[in-house]
């Protein structure tokens, strides 16, 4: 029963580290490398990948510490490419190239359990690292999957242990994982956040490109071709048209003949509003580091922590450095600003001295129109549609008097160009006019029920003061490409793009996008604001610090009380015949017969009989029916096994008289 | 003279044997439960909590909840490792010590036989300064070898031995005392130079010449061979005349052993010289008995023999 196996044991070993452990270090850095190669600069993954391949490759020739005349120069030559590349060693971007950098230096003399650990914990925190950069789902779940390997590696490291290959080795920490994966929940929920940094707030050098206060034709390429999402809308009720989608976020006053920029009114009230038809709708805004909340063409209120400015812009308190998720209502039709203020004049405003032949064509249709100001607008539409003009996302470089460039030579180029020119047109012949810059469009996922705005999904377009009527829009990009505001920013692009921008590919990106929003509201937006209200359904309106830490100190507490149970549970082994047998042995052991290692059941057994004459009967009847029962059947019927079990239980060893 | 920490220790356990997790000798087998299992962080285990609270604050500064989570999870990770180490020794069970034969000022082998009923991985067995790894499958016994080193003859108790864990993640230590409740028997170191026996007992009778009766082997033929020693049968399945070759008879005198003889001389110094008269005698294969004060063991070889005159010598008060 209780062969001995062949001796598993082993002599300790000292020191040295496995291949294995080397391996599987190597690989967790190699890890390292891949999740953080999208903000590391090339040319330094590059290097690093291959001293780490070098390295890998010279210790399985012969183990050994790379000598200190390579180490060090390495060393200095990582310092001065950082300082090259960022300027200095530390903050987020520097640190991070530092700490890769030396986290594969690590590994050039690691030789000892205690550098693998080293090695390991670096690896960890620099894992960590890459989520500074982009901490969407994928990325997330990504670099949770390196911590694969170096738990590996850690496991590795222990002597004597059942031979595995490196997939099963790397299978074993993902239980390890699993299983922790409660409690990481839980304390994700509770651990208290800071309302404020304790140190250096994010760079904004980190900031994706977006929408920015000044705009010059040209400018949004990078924008149009960033398919990053900007925002998520959900509506109350049913959602605007497609033509209707216009997110506003700058009103631009000023041309200086290069770009538009957006200024400040200052203190003044805000634009009167005739609203006709509200929409009630709610905004989740990913980060831009600025202080502009995009709205729904026009806003009739503001959400809390923001303002509304003199010409319906809505500015946050505090830039936008977090998802931010803002409700209020727009109106869809309107009447803005009915009568002109005493400042319209800047509405008329241009820089003297360019584009001479833009200012004479504007002028020439007021002399032509008169005081018809919708016939000039539909003259200027007219020329856009009629008059040769091209949609596309890489236009032409234009010169110094750029409107004159593209009215009359270039004839092509996006939103910016357009609307840009379009204003110039309105101011030269009198009509007061304006840039907007803000997003239109977007893809309605109907799954989750919201419309997913893309950065590339920024336009720009213009409005014009009519009188009776305030402020009007007008689209000029419309009258050139109406696909662009019918089915949105990709549909007018055409073959531009790049080829992941497919349609197919691109049908897929919008809808898993919900995932991404599912994510970026639970896990990334989870904020301290967030987490105050987390025990509202429980009656509890704020929950503050100290309340927290009690919930987690509790939480935690309840989740090791179940691993404990775990981990004192005994399992029952399965077979019955087996147990009955320890039964009789334990009961025999009280009268000192105690079952010798190696020692099999008949002999055991008849050793008792001897002993116990008085039971001899019984005993060999006992040990008769067991050996029966084990080794006459592959599987023991089990009423047999049973009763088996009764007449063991019904043994009475005790009552013998010695 | 052990040193002072040793000495506070020692003195420690005697004292706050509650507190120094001081366990008496006990019977085997030992099986490791929730009461004598005893847990605490390694260094690594320390480090690499700093790490994590290195990484929790710079996750909450940078209101970074990814990584929040992402150190939450190895943070949750490396405490459930606690539970897997402490599990690595739970029900573990020592059935048997055995001891090897050793002289006194060698290390004696012990082979511990430990069971379990479900397998395990990474457990060491630390005795002094000794220490080996092993791993169990869950079905058979592991059979563990030790060397204790051992200073003088006669009974040696087991000292107290730490059997441990770091499995899996080397971020916690689970440890447990053993101190089974059993002595090896050390034997006495033989004297390196002496006299040999009196030859007392070299008499004709035991010098006589005689051939053994037992055939050892088949060899080829050679010139002189007595005819009667030819094996024919087998050599007519060969090309070849094969000769049976008998032992060869016991040519070495009886050693009679005795204590008396050796007198005038301290107790130790005859057991040394004994013990060598016994190394000599089984090295040379002569048969001997051995007379001791309370003990005689009658003629006989072979290393049982041997085993029980030197068992008999260790003993001696």
């Amino acid at each position: 029963m209780s062969a001995l196996s062949p001796a598993l044991a082993r002599r300790s070993t000292v020191a040295a580290v496995g291949q294995r452990s080397f391996d599987l270090l190597s690989l967790g850095m190699a890890f390292v490398l891949a999740v953080n190669a999208a903000h590391l600069p090339w040319w330094l993954s590059l290097a690093l990948a291959c001293a780490l391949g070098w390295r890998w490759w010279q210790r399985r020739q012969r183990a050994g510490r790379v000598p200190g005349w390579v180490k060090l120069p390495l060393l200095a030559l990582l310092t001065l490419a950082v300082i090259v590349q960022y300027g200095n060693l530390f903050g987020r971007a520097a640190g991070t190239a530092l700490a890769i950098g030396l986290l594969v230096l690590k590994l050039l003399e690691t030789e000892s359990p205690r550098d693998v650990r080293v090695g390991v914990g670096f690896t960890c925190f620099t894992l960590m690292t890459a989520l500074l950069f982009d901490q969407g789902m994928v990325s997330t779940v990504v670099v949770a999957l390196g911590l694969l390997p170096a738990l590996a590696t850690l496991r590795a490291l222990e002597p004597a242990q059942a031979p595995a290959s490196i997939p099963r080795s790397l299978l074993s920490p993902l239980a390890l994982l699993a299983a922790a994966l409660p409690l990481a929940l839980l304390a994700f929920l509770l651990v208290p956040r800071l309302s404020s940094p304790l140190w250096g707030a994010p760079s904004r050098d980190q900031a994706r490109s977006g929408l920015s206060d000044r705009m010059s034709p040209g400018g949004f390429t990078e924008l149009l071709t960033d398919d990053h999402p900007a925002m998520r809308v959900s509506f109350d009720g049913a959602p605007p048209p497609p033509d209707q989608r216009y997110f506003r976020a700058y009103v631009m006053a000023r041309y200086d003949g290069v770009s538009w920029s957006y200024s400040d009114a200052g203190n003044l009230p805000p634009a009167v509003l005739d609203a006709a038809h509200a929409v009630k709708y709610r905004i989740t805004l990913l980060p831009t580091h600025r202080h502009v909340l995009p709205t729904l063409d026009v806003p009739i209120d503001v959400p809390a922590d923001a303002s509304m400015r003199r010409d319906r812009v809505v500015m946050a308190a505090r830039p936008v450095d977090d998802a931010l998720t803002y409700a209020l209502s727009s109106a869809t039709q309107y009447q803005l600003e009915p009568q002109l203020d005493e400042h319209h004049r800047r509405w008329l405003q241009l820089p003297a001295g360019f584009n001479p032949r833009t200012l004479a064509l504007g002028q020439s249709w007021r002399q032509r129109h008169g005081s018809d100001e919708a016939a000039i607008v539909r003259a200027a539409l007219a020329l856009f549609h009629d008059g040769g003009f091209r949609y596309t996302l890489a236009p032409a470089p234009l010169g110094r008097n750029a409107m004159d460039d593209f009215l009359f030579d270039t004839r092509e180029g996006f939103c910016e160009h357009y609307s840009s020119a379009f204003t110039v047109l309105m101011r030269a012949a009198g009509i007061p006019a304006r840039v907007v810059t803000g997003y239109q469009g977007g893809y309605w996922n109907k799954l989750g029920d919201y419309l997913l705005v893309r950065n590339s999904d920024a336009h720009a377009w213009s409005e014009v003061w009519l009188a009776g009527r305030g402020w009007v829009r007008v689209d000029p990009t419309a009258a050139v490409r109406p696909e662009r505001v019918s089915l949105g920013a990709a549909a007018a692009a055409g073959d531009q793009l790049d080829w992941y921008h497919d349609n197919w590919l691109q049908g897929f990106r919008n809808r898993w996008d919900i995932v991404n929003r599912w994510w970026d509201q639970a896990v990334t937006g989870f904020d301290a604001l967030r987490q105050r209200s987390l025990l509202t359904p429980f009656g509890i309106r704020a929950t503050d610090t100290t309340t927290l830490g009690v919930l987690l100190a509790i939480g935690t507490t309840l989740f090791i009380a179940i691993g404990l149970a775990w981990a004192l549970l005994r399992r029952q082994s399965r077979d019955p015949l087996r147990e009955a047998l320890r039964e009789l042995e334990r009961k025999l052991a009280r009268q000192h017969i105690v079952r010798h290692v190696g020692e099999g059941p008949q002999h055991y057994l008849s050793r008792a009989a001897r002993a116990l004459p008085s039971k001899r009967e019984e005993l060999m009847e006992l040990a008769k029916r067991y050996l029966d029962l084990r080794y006459a059947h592959d599987e023991p019927p089990t009423e047999s096994v049973h009763a088996f079990r009764r007449a063991v239980r019904d043994f009475r060893a005790k009552n013998v008289v010695k | 003279m052990p040193g002072l920490p040793q000495r506070l220790q020692d003195w420690a356990e005697r004292r706050l044997p509650a507190l120094t997790r001081y366990r008496r000798p006990e019977g085997l087998p030992v099986e490791l439960h929730r009461r004598r299992i005893y847990i605490v962080p390694t260094g690594f285990g320390l480090g690499f909590s700093v790490l994590l609270l290195v990484m929790l604050v710079g996750a909450l500064n940078y209101n970074n909840n990814a990584a929040l989570l992402l150190t939450c999870l190895l943070g949750a990770a490396s405490a459930a490792s606690m539970l897997v180490a402490f599990r690595s020794l739970d029900g573990l069970r020592l059935e048997q010590v055995r001891a090897g034969h050793a002289v006194a000022g060698e290390s004696i082998e012990l082979t511990f036989t430990l069971q379990s009923s479900r397998p395990r991985n990474a457990i060491r067995l630390d005795l002094g300064d000794a220490s080996a790894s092993f791993a169990l499958d869950g079905h058979g016994a592991a059979l563990v070898k030790l060397a204790l080193p051992t200073e003088v003859r006669g009974w040696q108790a087991l000292p107290r031995m730490r059997l441990w864990s770091s499995w899996p993640l080397g971020m916690f230590r689970a440890w447990s005392w053993l101190h089974p409740a059993q002595s090896v028997l050390v034997w006495p170191r033989a004297e390196m130079a002496g006299p040999a026996p009196s030859a007392a007992a070299d008499d004709a009778r035991h010098m006589r010449l005689h051939r053994g009766e037992e055939l050892a082997a088949l060899r080829a033929y050679q010139a002189g061979d007595p005819r009667r020693h030819v094996a024919w049968k087998a050599s007519a399945r060969h090309d070849n005349l094969l000769v049976k070759d008998f032992e060869q008879p016991q040519n070495q005198p009886q050693w009679q052993l005795d204590w008396r003889q050796l007198r005038g001389m301290a107790d130790e110094a005859r057991i040394a010289r004994l013990a060598r008269w016994l190394n000599e005698a089984q090295q040379h294969r002569r048969s001997f008995s051995l007379w001791l004060p309370g003990n005689e063991i009658g003629n006989g070889s072979g290393a049982l023999h041997y085993a029980r005159c030197m068992d008999a010598l260790a003993c001696l008060p």
